[in-house]
C-alpha cells in the first residue's frame, strides 16, 4: 500500500492509459477553477476545463495538456477520465497557434451564426497548448 | 454416375472457392488483432466511465433529473451497430434480432439509428424508421464520430421526441465468443445498480460524493460524456467481434470445402478405375472375338 503522502492517480483516454502511477499532487482547471488535490482529499467529482495539467511525481513534475473531461477524486487516489490530454512532445505548434488566431479572429468578428461557446473552448484548447509548450 | 470431366470441373470450381475463403479468413485474423488491440486499449476507459457514473449516481441518490427519470413519451432511439459487408456468419443477424425480436417493442414505437449498412438493409425492408444512418463510423471507429451521434441522440431526447435511448451491439469476449448486447442508455438505471452495490458492500460505498458544481448541472456534463463513451466502447468492441465472427465464418466455410473436395477426389478416382476397368474388358472382349 501506499504511504499517505502520495495517491494513486490514473489517466483514461479512450484510446489508451495515459498516466498511471503514484503521484504526491495533480493540478488541473475545472469548471470551478483550478484546483490542486492531494492525499486524502475527501470525495468528489469535478468536470474538467481545458488548461495545464500538472503532476507532482516525488522527484519531478510533469505537465500536460488536459483539454476536456472529469475527475473522481476519492481519498485514496483520483481517477480522470480525459477525452483530450496531450503531452507536450505531441503538441503541434504551428497548429496550436494558428488555432488560436482563428478562435480570436471569430470571436471579434462576432457574426450572428458564430458559436460563442464553441469558439470559446477552441480558444482555451489552443492557449492551453501553447502554454504548456512554452512552460515544458 | 457422372462422367470424370464433370467431377473436375466441380473440384476445381470448390478449390477456387476454398481458396477465397482461406485469404479472406487470413485478412480477417489480421484485421481481428488490430481490432482486438484497439478494443482492449479503449476498454479501460469504456468500463471506468460507467464504473464511475454508477458509483457517483449511487453515492447522490436519487435526485430528480430528466436523463435519470424516465419521460412520458414511448418512443424509443435504437443504435444498432452491425457491419457493412457479410459473410461474417450470424454477426449481423443475431444483433438486429435483439430489436426484430424485442418481446415488448413494437416497430411503430421506434427510431432506429443504424451504423453499417447490413443492419440498414435489414431495418429499411422490415418498414422502420431508420432516422440515421453512418456506415463509414464502423470503418475505423472515432471518437468524434461517436460524440457527434451522442449529441444528435441528447438533442433529441432533451427535445422529448424520443424516451428511452438504447444502444445493440455485439460485446467481445475473445476470439470465439461474441455475444450480442441491448444496453439502456437513457434514462440510466439507477435500480439495477443498486444491486450491484448491495453485492460488494464497503464503507467507501457509504461515503457522499460531493460536487463542486450543482448535483443536476454535473450530471448534465457527464451524462453527455458517459453516453458518449459507451457509444465509442460498443463501436469498438463491434468492430473486433465483426471480424471474430468473420474468421470463423471462412475458417468453417474453409473446412467444409475441404470435406467436399476430398469427397470429390475419391469419387473421381472411382470414376476413372471404372473407365480404366470398361476400357480394358472391351480391348480384351475384341481381340477374343477376333481370335
Amino acid at each position: 500500500m501506499a504511504d499517505k503522502s502520495s495517491f494513486l492517480l490514473r489517466i483514461i483516454t479512450p484510446d489508451r492509459v495515459f498516466y498511471e502511477n503514484q503521484a504526491d499532487m495533480v493540478e488541473f482547471n475545472t469548471t470551478e477553477g483550478e484546483i490542486g488535490v492531494l492525499p486524502g482529499h475527501i470525495p468528489m467529482t469535478v468536470i474538467a476545463k481545458p488548461g495545464i495539467l500538472y503532476i507532482h511525481e516525488a522527484q519531478e513534475e510533469k505537465r500536460a495538456a488536459l483539454h476536456a473531461g472529469f475527475a473522481e477524486i476519492l481519498p485514496e487516489g483520483v481517477t480522470i477520465l480525459a477525452e483530450t490530454i496531450e503531452w507536450p512532445g505531441e503538441i503541434d505548434e504551428n497548429r496550436a497557434k494558428s488555432a488560436l488566431e482563428r478562435a480570436e479572429h471569430r470571436l471579434r468578428n462576432k457574426a450572428p451564426n458564430t458559436d460563442i461557446a464553441r469558439a470559446e473552448t477552441a480558444l482555451q484548447r489552443a492557449i492551453a497548448r501553447i502554454q504548456v509548450l512554452k512552460n515544458g | 454416375m457422372a462422367s470424370m470431366r464433370d467431377i473436375k470441373r466441380r473440384k476445381s470450381s470448390i478449390q477456387g472457392t476454398q481458396q477465397i475463403t482461406k485469404a479472406m479468413k487470413l485478412v480477417s485474423t489480421v484485421k481481428l488483432q488490430r481490432a482486438r488491440a484497439s478494443a482492449e486499449r479503449s476498454k479501460g476507459y469504456f468500463t471506468c466511465m460507467y464504473d464511475t457514473v454508477n458509483n457517483i449516481l449511487q453515492r447522490v441518490g436519487h435526485i430528480d433529473h430528466p436523463y435519470l427519470t424516465p419521460g412520458e413519451v414511448h418512443r424509443k432511439a435504437v443504435v444498432v451497430i452491425t457491419s457493412n459487408r457479410g459473410l461474417a456468419g450470424g454477426y449481423n443477424s443475431n444483433v438486429t434480432k435483439l430489436v426484430t425480436r424485442h418481446p415488448e417493442w413494437k416497430k411503430e414505437e421506434l427510431d432506429i439509428y443504424c451504423l453499417g449498412n447490413k443492419g440498414r438493409e435489414v431495418f429499411a425492408r422490415g418498414g422502420y424508421a431508420v432516422k440515421v444512418c453512418d456506415n463509414e463510423i464502423v470503418e475505423s471507429p472515432q471518437y468524434a464520430d461517436a460524440a457527434a451521434l451522442s449529441n444528435k441522440l441528447l438533442a433529441s431526447y432533451a427535445a422529448g421526441e424520443i424516451g428511452e435511448i438504447y444502444l445493440a451491439y455485439t460485446g467481445f469476449k475473445n476470439t470465439v465468443s461474441h455475444v450480442p448486447t441491448l444496453l439502456r442508455l437513457l434514462p440510466v438505471d439507477v435500480s439495477g445498480e443498486e444491486d450491484d452495490a448491495q453485492k460488494e458492500p464497503s464503507g467507501e460505498a457509504a461515503a457522499i460524493m460531493n460536487f463542486e458544481t450543482e448535483d443536476s448541472e454535473a450530471l448534465d456534463l457527464l451524462i453527455p460524456k458517459y453516453v458518449t463513451s459507451l457509444i465509442y466502447g460498443a463501436l469498438r468492441e463491434s468492430v473486433a467481434s465483426e471480424n471474430g465472427a468473420r474468421m470463423q465464418a471462412m475458417d468453417n466455410a474453409t473446412s467444409n470445402a475441404e470435406e467436399i473436395i476430398s469427397d470429390l477426389t475419391l469419387k473421381y478416382n472411382r470414376a476413372r478405375q471404372g473407365s480404366i476397368t470398361q476400357e480394358l474388358t472391351e480391348i480384351i472382349a475384341g481381340a477374343e472375338a477376333l481370335g
